[in-house]
């Protein structure tokens, strides 16, 4: 199973203070036991939403873009892990022991991936099949015109 | 934190912690076996006191100081007449002694530990088998009934297998320390073949079970990269985890709407995992980095995967360097199957008849007798030579070849459209 854990943004991650040695050096032993673990897949910390971010808003056929910053951090990630691991409670146990990956309240979000089984009855092969012959004929009567 | 909960976290800590545990009492004890009861010892122990007490700060360390004072009792009681034990039973104590506090002993301080302990399980003295299952339980800290049904075998038999292999290693006793010198790279080659074995297994199973098998799959990734972080200077090792992960992404692509298998060629490439194709090409860099101008099978076989995994089409695929990379392995360790593979690299490369030539010469070799591949590879490349009859008899005759019944189903077909002078 695969898990993507969110770091939460809050107001020490969006100031864009960069971590101290101490801080970083923690981290980095942390992330050191997981890929001994064997369980790390990937991970990143992003930059505080008032460097290179944006946001497309979607309603209908409409897009509008909004530059950051944005002001609700709580709802902003501040960085993330992908994790191979054999349950959510290893998960869980695993980044109990994680260093504070903020300076002052954290919240760490787990989530788990979803893999093409956890479709279920409602995407089988034969529908996905069925699914992509529907989009190559929608193509050739497009290219129709 | 309620029972339950507790419970749980107990579990979770188990997994994480179990495979280091017993690292390190196997290694005082010189028993795997009673190791590994040493160690769930200390898990029953946890399971009964930390649901009302709590979880201690550092899990890890709780449960092996807990396990190595069972092991220093155990050693006490059995063997007060020998001197051996009882001078590694002082040692102990002192070490103890000197280490007051709990928390300051760290995790990953047991490193050598469990990469003595990996060795142990792959040990040359156990049946293959015997080290898969010994693997998945240590290292992998499966249960008996996980490994049994991963492997489509009976629980009591993999039960038996598993204390057969301790019994044979505790009459055996190997000193638990990771091999060095010369006798390193056989034990490595040990190891790796064990790993790349729990990966095929879980690879190369079609329809049925396969619920259970791309589990395999994961668990030998795993395994894979503990080992890479535990022995990150061999070159072999970040080998397989690249040719893993590279195969392993071509994963949901393999098989088609009826669970019939795809070929490489036939395979819809947007279906490919390529986060997992970029980590195994980052694992191929490193290996190839290490290993300079003489990577191993591993390595060479990964470079060949990546050939595959770098081509946006099947068209824009390599062949030419495929069919180097080929010979290079076959000039390593030589093989009539690794020369059939260059004999369809070669024949992509250059053409059909410089493909068959190849397969023509080794088509004599025993060891490919009742290979279905050869009459396969064969009848492919008659079939494209327009030479329709022979391919057809080569396609019955690899369709009779083979035990997998998806297969012999696509062979039959190829037989059919070669009597109809297609090449199918």
């Amino acid at each position: 199973m695969h898990f993507m854990v969110m770091v939460r943004a809050n107001e020490d991650t969006e100031s864009g203070r960069l971590p101290t040695t101490e801080e970083f050096t923690a981290m980095l032993k942390f992330n050191e036991e997981l890929v001994k673990a064997g369980m790390m897949l990937g991970g990143e910390g992003l930059q505080p939403s008032s460097k290179g971010a944006a946001r497309i808003l979607f309603e209908g056929d409409k897009r509008t873009v909004v530059d950051g910053p944005f002001a609700e951090s709580k709802e902003l990630i501040a960085g993330f892990w992908l994790l191979q691991a054999k349950s959510r409670d290893e998960v869980v146990e695993w980044m109990k022991r994680c260093p504070n990956p903020t300076r002052g309240k954290s919240v760490l979000e787990i989530r788990q991936v979803f893999e093409a089984d956890d479709f279920g009855e409602a995407f089988t092969p034969e529908l996905r099949e069925k699914e992509k012959r529907l989009g190559e004929t929608a193509a050739r009567q497009q290219a129709k015109g | 934190m309620t029972a339950t909960e507790a419970h749980r976290a107990i579990e979770a800590i188990w997994r994480i912690e179990s495979a280091k545990v017993i690292a390190v009492v196997a290694r005082m004890v010189r028993d795997v076996g009673v190791a590994e009861e040493l160690a769930q010892d200390a898990f029953l122990t946890a399971l009964k006191q930390w649901p009302e007490a709590g979880v201690p700060q550092n899990p890890g360390a709780w449960l092996t100081a807990t396990a190595k004072n069972r092991a220093i009792d155990l050693m006490r009681r059995q063997k007060r007449g020998q001197e051996k034990y009882a001078e590694i039973g002082r040692e102990m104590e002192r070490d103890q002694a000197a280490m007051p506090d709990l928390d300051s002993a760290l995790d990953d301080e047991v490193g050598d530990e469990l990469l003595g302990l990996i060795f142990t399980a792959c040990h040359p003295v156990l049946s293959t088998d015997a080290r898969v299952a010994l693997t998945l339980r240590l290292i992998g800290g499966l249960t008996t009934d996980e490994i049994a049904r991963a492997f489509l075998a009976a629980e009591p038999t993999v039960a038996q297998r598993i204390v057969r292999a301790k019994k044979t290693l505790g009459e055996a006793q190997p000193d638990f320390e990771v091999p060095r010198g010369a006798e390193r790279a056989g034990r490595l080659a040990s190891v790796l073949q064990v790993i790349y074995l729990i990966f095929n297994e879980g690879y190369s199973a079609t329809a049925g079970e396969d619920w259970i098998r791309p589990q395999l799959c994961e668990e030998a990734l795993r395994l894979g990269r503990i080992l890479a972080g535990l022995a990150p200077q061999e070159p072999e090792v970040h080998g397989l985890v690249a040719l893993m992960e590279l195969q392993a992404s071509r994963l949901k692509a393999r098989v088609g709407p009826r669970g019939e298998p795809v070929l490489l060629l036939k395979q819809d490439r947007g279906r490919w995992d390529h986060m997992q194709i970029r980590r195994g090409l980052m694992a191929l860099q490193k290996g190839e980095a290490l290993a300079g101008a003489e990577p191993g099978p591993y390595l060479l076989q990964a470079a060949i995967a990546a050939c595959h995994a770098r081509a946006r089409t099947g068209d824009e695929t390599d062949w030419a360097r495929i069919a180097a990379i080929y010979g290079r392995l076959g000039a390593l360790a030589p093989s009539p199957v690794v020369e059939l593979n260059r004999a369809v690299a070669v024949a992509m490369a250059e053409g059909p008849a410089a493909g068959l030539a190849i397969a023509d010469a080794i088509a004599g070799e025993p060891a490919l007798k009742d290979y279905h591949l050869l009459p396969s590879v064969r009848g492919d490349l008659l079939a494209k030579l327009g030479r329709f009859e022979e391919a057809g008899a080569e396609f019955a005759r690899a369709a009779a070849l083979t035990r997998n019944e998806r297969e012999r189903a696509l062979l039959m077909e190829r037989a059919e459209a070669a009597a109809r002078g297609e090449v199918a």
